[in-house]
């Protein structure tokens, strides 16, 4: 038990257990990788004409997110800003989650995604970015002659 | 030996009396001399699939996401696997439940919930603006 060399932290236990568990499952991951974790949380899905990325970013304003695709890779940063009063005595801050400040991720996105045929919309605290893949990547049915 | 389909049968079918598993929203809870504020993140819930209830003293805070997904899409990468939030607090005394008043805007539910000068602890119905 080499481990017990140091006093354990039951929630560095917890955070070690998960990344064991997670490098058993997913042993051959994206040579960048696809952090979990973080703000803000992301959903990616694959159809046949076209790659979604959500990003689950409440709070902002739609115009100050900056999304970018540059060879394949998506980044989507921005910033969330602080909506808290400034804390004096007459203001008690009793819980504290939500996250705010400078964000930035990053998605590695399929080799067949058409740069020139991206849109981006956001609603209801989600961004959804939709990449279509290209024409030659489509499923398509072969007519024997 | 379970077949897949019997399999997320059982994980759909929800025991009798447990609430269906769902997301906790985090959220900020600021306190000032008239009342209390809380802030919670609900991204992909629109305003007709949020609901508010005071049940008692016992807040809760649920709502639905509302995605478009294209057709024929499977999740490739999911950070976010459930698509419902719940959350519930319980409130003290001198907190009017029924004065609560709530906005939802950009998938941020801001709630104000006001002392009362009088406990008088009540069920109502909380409509959402």
């Amino acid at each position: 038990m080499y481990r017990s060399l140091f006093s354990r932290d039951v929630f560095a236990e917890l955070d070690r257990l998960q990344r064991d568990l997670q490098s058993a499952f997913d042993y051959s991951p994206a040579i960048r990788g696809l952090g979990r974790g973080g703000f803000p949380a992301l959903n990616v899905g694959t159809a046949p004409t076209s790659v979604d990325v959500f990003a689950f970013a409440p709070g902002l304003d739609p115009s100050s997110i900056d999304v970018n695709l540059d060879r394949g890779v998506l980044t989507i940063a921005g910033e969330r800003k602080e909506t808290l009063p400034a804390s004096d005595e007459k203001t008690t801050l009793h819980i504290h989650e939500r996250p705010s400040g400078r964000f930035r991720r990053v998605v590695s996105l399929p080799d067949d995604v058409d740069p020139n045929a991206v849109s981006a919309s956001y609603r209801d605290g989600v961004l959804q970015v939709s990449i279509k893949r290209r024409e030659s990547a489509q499923p398509r049915r072969i007519t024997v002659q | 030996m379970n077949t897949v389909a019997q399999l997320n049968e059982q994980r759909d079918t929800v025991p009798a009396g447990r609430p269906e598993p769902a997301l906790l929203p985090p959220v900020d809870v600021v306190e000032d001399a008239t009342g209390i504020t809380l802030y919670a993140d609900l991204p992909g819930v629109p305003k007709d699939k949020l609901s508010l209830r005071v049940d008692g003293d016992q807040l809760t805070v649920e709502g639905d996401m509302a995605l478009a997904l294209p057709q024929g899409m499977a999740a490739s990468h999911a950070e976010v696997t459930l698509s419902r939030y719940r959350r519930t607090f319980t409130l003290s005394k001198e907190l009017d439940a029924d004065k609560v008043s709530a906005e939802l805007s950009n998938g941020v539910l801001r709630l104000r919930i006001p002392k009362a000068d009088h406990a008088q602890p009540r069920k109502i119905n909380v409509q959402v603006n």
